[in-house]
């Protein structure tokens, strides 16, 4: 699992890479919750996730609860099709907002 | 601050080990590992079997140190775990003496019966590996689901109408057109056709961890194999069944089925679960282990003095309910459904078996339904009895109701088929049926009876006004099993008719039975389908069919929106008038100073029905300004059936000055007139009286 940050304009974009599951997740939780400070602009980029557990997705939903807890926003882009199905049957996707690009990531956090 | 419970104390083989709590029993997360707690009353020692997940060989297996014993619990806390990769069971040694009640075998591993999620059946009809070592593993869950502001809805139970369904069925027709067929997301997927039928309900045929592939076989007739479809024989009793989900490959179906609830509820729709506590998937001695057989057959299993299984379930074991420990089992279940899936009510399966003593004989003041009528966290919850069972019992209108349990009336629906086909001599039944059976529950007010008169068990509406005879031939048991006293009329011709009259004569009575049904007091259930006419060929009893038999045809939405819209408008019309809703049961008297009884009854001469035994026909009024006791006011209801095959005259009874009739439903008209939008119905013409076709109903509502 790799975990690559950089900024774009004001916002922080995590681009995520692999299987996201209970060996690789405690460890990207612990790099993403240091970037949850107060006010957070933050893209999650998940299009080279390639499978997620419920492991993962407890840790996209403990990253959000945190970064909205102070004041922040967070976005997913990319998510493939079986991601998507499986964050929506199980109800996590409720809680997201999530786009295609990039692009509609960086739009939506300037509005 | 840290906890000193988070270090480990003890070592086996590399494993980190601690004494665990004997609470909460099961397999349970504690800070840097997890507690897992198990009883047996019998067994001499204990031993966890670690798998990682789908290994044919296990881990390791650590037997229960002495001290990690207290009374009859094994407790241990193993740390470093990795919780997504673990498969975990039993082993259980003590004796092996059947005479006693002992079946203790060491050589099976066993399944935790607290385990809140169940391997080895991921995906549904996916043949097993029959050689594994371990069939049905517990695995570890999770309790974190985010519910944001959602809880059971509470709605009260008498503004309930209840829609029972197979989860598999629902959507597993390929005219579904949902993305996952046959799954808990599916039925999410369909909720806009649930919220357009208009029910506030829907009952759960049978989501506990089930094996499709019990007793198993090919059908001599069809070469299909047959399954244990409908899913009454429970694996584990905590467990969504991972075949009903279509993240269940994942290990993600406790959290898809509680997405459901929580869509459902969103959409205020309450759910209810039918569960099967009567008996389990272990069979009698011929039967595998799965569970409660190695761990402690003596107490879990109601067994005859020689040691053998008794069979008041029909299907091999009989859960020894009233046994203080199996007791405890099911109120820690259902208190984990309640509050850990929201589940609003809960179908007790066969009920009557929950009030036998540990040897069989029906207890009059049963402690395990005590419990749970005064349980805290069930306390808003709905239960509702089968109130009876393959032994013998017949409780409908006994159950020990303890003031909070309902039950399925048998008596309903076997009085208004018996009506509906035209046989006399039911009018004076159909009068207390129709009125929430106050013969039967006098004390306990309508809502104790939930009224029906198609489910599960039996002919679907449209087959029984298609078929006088079961045809079960597919099941291959020679057309043997299932029921034989349906009650049910074919209308002139067994089986598909092209004759129009045939055709529209059925119709008619589908509709009948949908409008006897929906202005009854009490709480009525429709059965999955019969709102578009889904048939299983004249099959009663399709317990085992994994295929069109019970999946629902979506295309008889095409070919019967005509019917779909009746039963759209009478749900909508029912839950509009409060009058069809009362809490207590009518007087037959004016009691508010109205003018009119709160029911009245008539014939085909307004006050003067016919109670004699040839009578096929009956009216009745329901006054408006009686509704909920007097406590609202709404407008009057005419509700007049004429099962007989000649037309009648009915005279209208008066109405107070400035209200007049007006036609809400009138089964002998062709649709679009047979029923009109609540709202909307037209005046009708002649105030004095209306003529019914043969076989139909109106109903009118005075306003």
């Amino acid at each position: 699992m790799e975990v690559i940050r950089s900024i774009v304009q004001d916002v922080n974009v995590v681009r995520l890479a692999g299987d996201l599951d209970g060996n690789t997740t405690p460890n990207v939780q612990a790099e993403i919750m240091l970037l949850a400070i107060p006010n957070v602009k933050m893209i999650l980029d998940m299009s080279e996730v390639v499978f997620m557990s419920s492991a993962g997705l407890r840790m996209l939903l403990v990253m959000y609860r945190t970064i909205i807890g102070k004041s922040g926003k967070v976005v997913l882009v990319g998510l493939s099709e079986d991601i998507r199905d499986t964050m929506a049957m199980t109800g996590f996707l409720d809680f997201f907002t999530y786009l295609e690009t990039m692009d509609d990531g960086l739009k939506t956090l300037s509005d | 601050m840290e906890r000193v419970d988070a270090y480990p104390t003890h070592d086996y083989q590399g494993f980190k080990l601690r004494p665990g709590k004997p609470f909460p029993f099961g397999a349970t997360f504690v800070p840097g590992g997890v507690n897992f707690s198990i009883y047996s009353s019998h067994a001499t020692s204990c031993t966890l079997v670690l798998f990682n997940k789908g290994e044919p060989q296990p881990k390791v297996e650590i037997p229960f140190p002495d001290e990690f014993r207290i009374g009859d619990v094994f407790a241990m806390i193993v740390f470093d775990l990795s919780y997504e990769n673990i498969e975990y069971g039993y082993r259980m040694t003590g004796p092996f003496d059947t005479q006693q009640g002992h079946r203790f075998d060491s050589s099976k591993i066993l399944l935790d019966p607290y385990a809140k999620a169940i391997s080895g059946r991921d995906v549904w009809g996916t043949p097993p590996n029959w050689d594994d070592i371990f069939l049905h593993r517990s695995l570890l869950v999770f309790d974190d689901f985010d519910w944001a502001d959602d809880r059971p809805l509470e709605i009260p139970m008498e503004d309930l109408v209840i829609y029972e369904m197979h989860v598999r069925s629902f959507t597993r027709h390929p005219s579904s057109g949902v993305k996952f067929p046959g799954t808990f997301a599916g039925i999410r997927q369909k909720l806009p056709y649930l919220k357009e039928l208009g029910v506030n309900c829907v009952e759960l045929m049978p989501i506990y961890e089930f094996d499709e592939f019990e007793n198993s076989r090919l059908s001599p007739e069809t070469g299909e194999t047959l399954m244990n479809y409908w899913g009454y024989s429970t694996v584990g009793f905590f467990a969504p069944k991972s075949g009903l989900a279509a993240t269940g490959k994942l290990g993600m179906q406790v959290d898809e089925l509680k997405a459901l609830v929580k869509e459902l509820h969103r959409n205020g729709i309450e759910v209810f679960l039918d569960v099967v506590f009567n008996h389990t998937a272990e069979g009698n001695e011929n039967g595998p282990y799965i569970s409660f057989k190695g761990i402690d057959n003596k107490t879990y299993y109601m067994l005859t003095p020689e040691g053998y299984y008794f069979n008041f379930s029909g299907t091999g074991n009989t859960l020894n309910c009233n046994n203080p420990v199996v007791r405890n089992i099911v109120l820690d279940c259902l208190r984990y459904w309640a509050s850990e899936y929201h589940i609003d009510g809960f179908r007790f399966d066969l009920a009557s078996i929950l009030g036998r003593d540990p040897l069989g004989y029906p207890l009059s003041n049963p402690p395990l339904l005590e419990s749970l009528a005064f349980d805290p966290i069930l306390a808003k919850c709905k239960l509702i009895a089968e109130a009876w069972d393959a032994g013998g019992l017949y409780q409908v209108g006994s159950f020990p109701a303890y003031g909070r349990w309902a039950e399925w009336n048998g008596k309903f629906r076997d009085g208004l088929r018996r009506f509906l086909k035209g046989e006399p001599g039911v009018v004076g039944d159909i009068a207390q049926r129709l009125q929430g059976s106050p013969d039967l529950y006098a004390s306990r007010g309508p809502t104790a009876s939930i009224n029906f008169i198609t489910c599960h068990d039996g002919f679907t509406l449209y087959d029984m006004v298609t078929y006088n005879d079961k045809h079960n031939e597919a099941n291959g048991e020679s057309n043997r099993d299932g029921a034989n006293d349906n009650n049910s009329w074919n209308c002139g011709w067994e089986g598909p008719s092209t004759d129009s009259g045939v055709n529209s004569m059925r119709m008619r009575q589908m509709k009948n039975a949908a409008a006897m049904l929906l202005v009854s007091q009490g709480v009525p259930m429709i059965l999955m389908g019969d709102e578009i006419a889904r048939t299983q060929n004249g099959n009663n009893n399709t317990y085992c069919q994994d295929n069109s038999l019970n999946w629902l045809d979506w295309n008889l939405m095409d070919s019967h929106s005509h019917l779909f819209r009746f039963y759209q408008n009478c749900i909508k019309f029912r839950l509009a008038h409060p009058v069809f809703r009362n809490r207590w049961h009518l007087s037959n008297q004016d009691r508010v100073g109205s003018g009119y009884a709160d029911i009245s009854w008539h014939g085909t001469q307004a006050g003067n029905p016919d109670w004699s035994g040839s009578s096929r026909l009956l009216a009745f009024m329901l006054d408006g300004k009686h509704a909920r006791g007097g406590m609202v006011e709404d407008d009057d209801i005419y509700v007049a059936m004429n099962m007989h095959w000649d037309s009648h005259w009915f005279e209208l009874p008066g109405l107070p000055e400035g209200k007049n009739w007006h036609v809400f439903a009138n089964t002998g008209a062709n649709s679009p007139e047979d029923v009109w939008e609540t709202g909307h119905e037209p005046r009708l013409d002649d105030q004095t009286g209306i003529l019914l076709g043969d076989r139909s109903v109106v109903i009118l509502v005075g306003k």
